[in-house]
């Protein structure tokens, strides 16, 4: 199958970008989207053009590496994936498809489709931990947590920190990655001595980074490859508000 | 006799406490002293991102480096299944010894009892640990926390957080480095990738880093290195690997005169979802947690098998009788839980009398009906939800309603770095954890094992080891990255880049890379025998001659560039494949994943030959171009009595 596909390219971080439109051919019906970009690539290097620069590693939804905003949506026309778990046969052979990095002052582009995210890593320093030694812990089973609980830890833990909430909001807001991990954490007891301090840390450290406000647009709970809803958002306001009190 | 250049200082005394004499021995520094040493660490994986954070808390000075844009990015991110640990919170009689015992069976009797008695003994505190830091294990209702089975073993001993486990452990550890990144023992280098081992003295003292956005080279001294970089398996092309996952700082060390050892021991795994084409890319796993409530099989007759081909009929409409459980006829008492190596062996034997079930002939079905009928849709959803839809965005079939095709893919290489008890490399001052190094695996590991010796290693080894080589150097002065060696390496590096620049050739680096792949599967994959082995180390010298004439790499240096990436990594795939086909040469017989055609039971099974190969195979480079020299660990089992493995009654 052939495609056109329209993509940033964007030399390196003070360059300024540009679309540029490239036609792919033999693509076979079960690839991958980031095959297809592979097979485009090769037949650029083959034509003596620079291949395209994208960020990918585990190409199975897990690693959060990949990042592309494919005909204006985050990881492209399907739902809950990652870009590694999109596939050619939802496009229609011979479409036009625009390929590009995410949009946000916070995640400068590095190269074409690759952008920086080291702001996320900076959040989680500021607080997304528990301050547990190494060889300090009791025995695990001295924790009892409810089974529920654990259920609802786990869904905002299963965040991979791709940043599609980011690209995906208006406001360009982080508020979704930030809820995943402060609310993971705060329902379980291991989080509750921190959590606090750790609300405060990590939204002072967001707001000090670039990201905007959260305007309950939803936007990045329906991009979200791992399905991180906004309860979660609502759990991290709480926990700050009760921090902000206990000051 | 021992080779004198293998001293694995394994302690005197009973097997038990080995590691508690070892730690009473190992001189610690104080802390006024640990503030004065650096340590660089290579990797952020569970080994690497455990090992930086604990060196961290404990005062060391320390710089961890990774590929990625973010440590949390490494490869054992996509671990599924589970982790291992002799907790016995089932009640169901697992020890420690058990275990223990458990992986070196597993292993068929190749890897190192002392290692794997102290992985054993220490993958409890592992559990601990980790829940301590808030990973959201699995719980039953009333709280507790949830096991379930994996392959080879008849107890529930792995922990589990849904098919997401190696993420959520690495999130853990990840966290406990940010909290050191944050205190500022630790300084994090992402999209840096090590080039080359700087050596002074004949000790480890710093790396060549090229930073990948800028594509300048760097310099980095310490007082020792780690290495936590994870396997080789990508020298396959094709693998469950990571697409960036590559052996190329194992070979940087190797080069610089650190031992291989057997590295023809690579993890086939049974559950992966087959190759659809000459376009793929990368292959994806199915965790074998699966395995637990999955049932594998293929129709017992051709008719179906051609109806299945054509599409003509569904799987689920076979009814029984003309169903082939063949884990379950061949092996009753572990049935679906057999080791990977066994399993995959069985699916092959199968596709290869002709029962594969898709229009390859290369599948063959994971069946969760029953399991659906038994434990009701929640229960199923709870443990696979996430993995079941993994598999149905893939293939468009749906694992609810029809059973998932599968077929053996490479996964994990069980061969490495040859350490010893301290997990030191033959070079002082260089240490390998986790993947990276050769010491509990034997021929075959275990499932959920890999995240237990990460951590083990990285968490509760490899600090207080360290600590004894570190103790002797507090006294010197930091390293000066202005040495001789360091500009030699740096030039080496610079002259690598500019030699493949210069090819200006025809081919991409994938599709060379793709040919390695192919040479690598046929001679030195599930099957191998000694006309194979002797071609593939004939074409893969063919490939490399190849590559330096027509690879073509677009663009220069001096900028973020990934085809330069793949082609350094892929010119020591090279010589990784080149050194598996020699040991799987040299290894006359079948062990664990390692299967010679030569040596078979009359039951297809493997044969082992203790008498002549009870040893770890441990190569010594020799120069470019130089067959390298093979040197012998023999393995000692005091505690264990060797048996043929047995999973059929």
């Amino acid at each position: 199958m052939e495609y056109n596909v329209k993509v940033w390219r964007q030399k390196n971080a003070k360059a300024k970008g540009h679309f540029e439109t490239y036609h792919v051919t033999d693509v076979e019906e079960d690839a991958s989207f980031l095959e297809m970009l592979d097979i485009l690539n090769d037949q650029l290097i083959r034509k003596g053009v620079e291949p395209i620069a994208f960020d990918h590693d585990c190409r199975e939804g897990i690693c959060g590496a990949c990042s592309l905003y494919v005909d204006g949506r985050a990881h492209g026309p399907d739902d809950q994936v990652t870009t590694c778990q999109l596939f050619m046969r939802h496009f229609k052979p011979g479409a036009t498809i625009t390929v590009e990095p995410w949009r946000s002052a916070a995640f400068p582009v590095i190269k074409d489709l690759v952008v920086d995210r080291q702001a996320f890593d900076k959040i989680l320093q500021a607080g997304g931990f528990v301050s547990v030694r190494t060889g300090a812990a009791q025995d695990a089973n001295t924790i009892l947590i409810p089974h529920d609980d654990a259920e609802l830890s786990m869904d905002a833990a299963a965040c991979v920190g791709c940043g599609a909430c980011v690209a995906t909001c208006k406001n360009g807001s982080a508020m979704l990655f930030v809820a995943a991990r402060v609310s993971s954490l705060a329902l379980l007891p291991q989080g509750k001595p921190e959590a606090a301090r750790r609300a405060r840390a990590m939204v002072a450290k967001m707001d000090e980074l670039g990201f905007g406000n959260c305007t309950n647009t939803r936007a990045c709970e329906m991009e979200c490859p791992k399905h991180v809803t906004i309860d979660h958002i609502a759990r991290l306001n709480r926990e700050y508000l009760k921090a902000r009190f206990s000051e | 006799m021992a080779d004198t250049k293998l001293i694995s200082k394994i302690p005197e005394g009973p097997l038990a406490e080995k590691w508690s004499k070892r730690k009473a021995e190992i001189r610690i520094v104080s802390p006024n002293n640990k503030r004065k040493l650096e340590v660089i660490v290579v990797g952020t994986g569970l080994g690497g991102a455990s090992a930086a954070a604990s060196l961290g808390e404990l005062g060391y000075n320390v710089k961890i480096f990774c590929i990625s844009d973010s440590p949390r990015r490494a490869h054992s991110i996509a671990a599924q299944g589970g982790i291992n640990a002799a907790k016995n919170y089932q009640n169901d009689n697992d020890s420690i010894y058990r275990l223990f015992y458990d992986t070196i069976k597993g292993g068929d009797y190749r890897s190192r009892e002392a290692n794997v008695y102290r992985l054993a003994e220490v993958s409890a505190a592992i559990i601990d640990q980790c829940v301590a830091q808030g990973v959201p294990f699995a719980r039953e209702y009333g709280g507790y926390l949830a096991n379930r089975s994996f392959g080879g073993v008849q107890v529930s001993r792995t922990f589990y957080a849904r098919g997401q486990t190696g993420q959520q452990l690495l999130l853990g550890a990840y966290a406990a480095l940010n909290k050191e990144i944050a205190a500022g023992t630790v300084k994090s280098y992402p999209r840096h990738e090590m080039l080359d081992l700087v050596i002074i003295n004949g000790q480890a003292k710093g790396i060549i880093a090229r930073n990948l956005v800028t594509g300048e080279i760097e310099r980095f001294g310490a007082h020792a290195v780690v290495l936590a970089t994870g396997g080789y398996g990508n020298a396959y092309f094709l693998s469950t690997n990571a697409m960036n996952s590559n052996g190329s700082a194992a070979m940087q060390a190797y080069r610089k005169g650190a031992f291989f050892a057997n590295p023809c021991f690579a993890q086939i795994h049974p559950t992966c979802i087959p190759v659809h084409g000459e376009q793929q890319c990368k292959l994806t796993l199915m965790s074998e947690s699966l395995r637990n409530d999955g049932r594998i099989w293929v129709p017992n007759n051709m008719e179906d098998v051609i109806k299945l081909r054509k599409h003509e009929i569904k799987p689920s409409q076979i009814p029984e009788e003309r169903r082939d459980y063949y884990l379950e006829r061949r092996y009753p008492a572990f049935g679906n839980l057999v080791p990977r190596d066994v399993a995959s062996r069985a699916a092959k034997e199968r596709c290869d009398a002709g029962y594969g079930v898709n229009e390859t002939g290369l599948a063959v079905f994971l069946d969760f009906a029953d399991a659906i009928k038994r434990l009701g849709h929640q229960r199923v959803e709870e443990r696979y939800g996430n993995l079941f839809q993994m598999y149905e965005k893939i293939t468009s079939s749906s694992p609810w309603e029809e059973p998932m095709m599968i077929y053996p893919a490479i996964h994990y290489t069980m061969g490495g770095l040859w350490v010893d008890y301290d997990l030191q490399t033959t070079i002082p001052g260089l240490y390998a954890i986790g993947e990276a190094n050769f010491s509990d695996h034997g021929g075959n590991r275990l499932g959920a094992s890999a995240l237990m010796q990460g951590l083990a290693d990285g968490y509760f080894i490899l600090p207080y080891t360290i600590g004894d080589y570190l103790s002797h150097k507090f006294a010197e002065p930091k390293t000066d990255i202005n040495a001789p060696e360091f500009a030699e390496a740096e030039k080496n590096v610079l002259d690598r880049i500019q030699k493949i620049f210069a090819v200006k050739g025809t081919e991409t680096v994938d599709s060379i890379h793709k040919k390695l792949g192919h040479i690598m599967w046929e001679y030195v994959g599930m099957a191998r025998n000694e006309a194979g082995l002797k071609k593939a180390i004939e074409e893969i010298g063919e490939l490399r001659k190849e590559f330096w004439k027509t690879v073509r790499v677009p663009g220069t240096n001096e900028e973020f560039n990934q085809e330069l990436e793949k082609a350094l990594r892929l010119v020591d795939f090279f010589d990784i494949g080149e050194l598996m086909a020699r040991d799987a040469l040299n290894r006359k017989e079948s062990c664990g994943g390692h299967f010679r055609e030569e040596m078979q039971t009359e039951e297809g099974e493997t044969k082992r030959d203790d008498e002549n190969f009870m040893y770890v195979g441990a190569w010594e480079y020799k120069g470019e171009g130089v067959e390298p020299e093979l040197h012998k660990e023999p393995l000692k089992y005091e505690n264990i009595k060797i048996a043929t493995r047995n999973y059929k009654d």
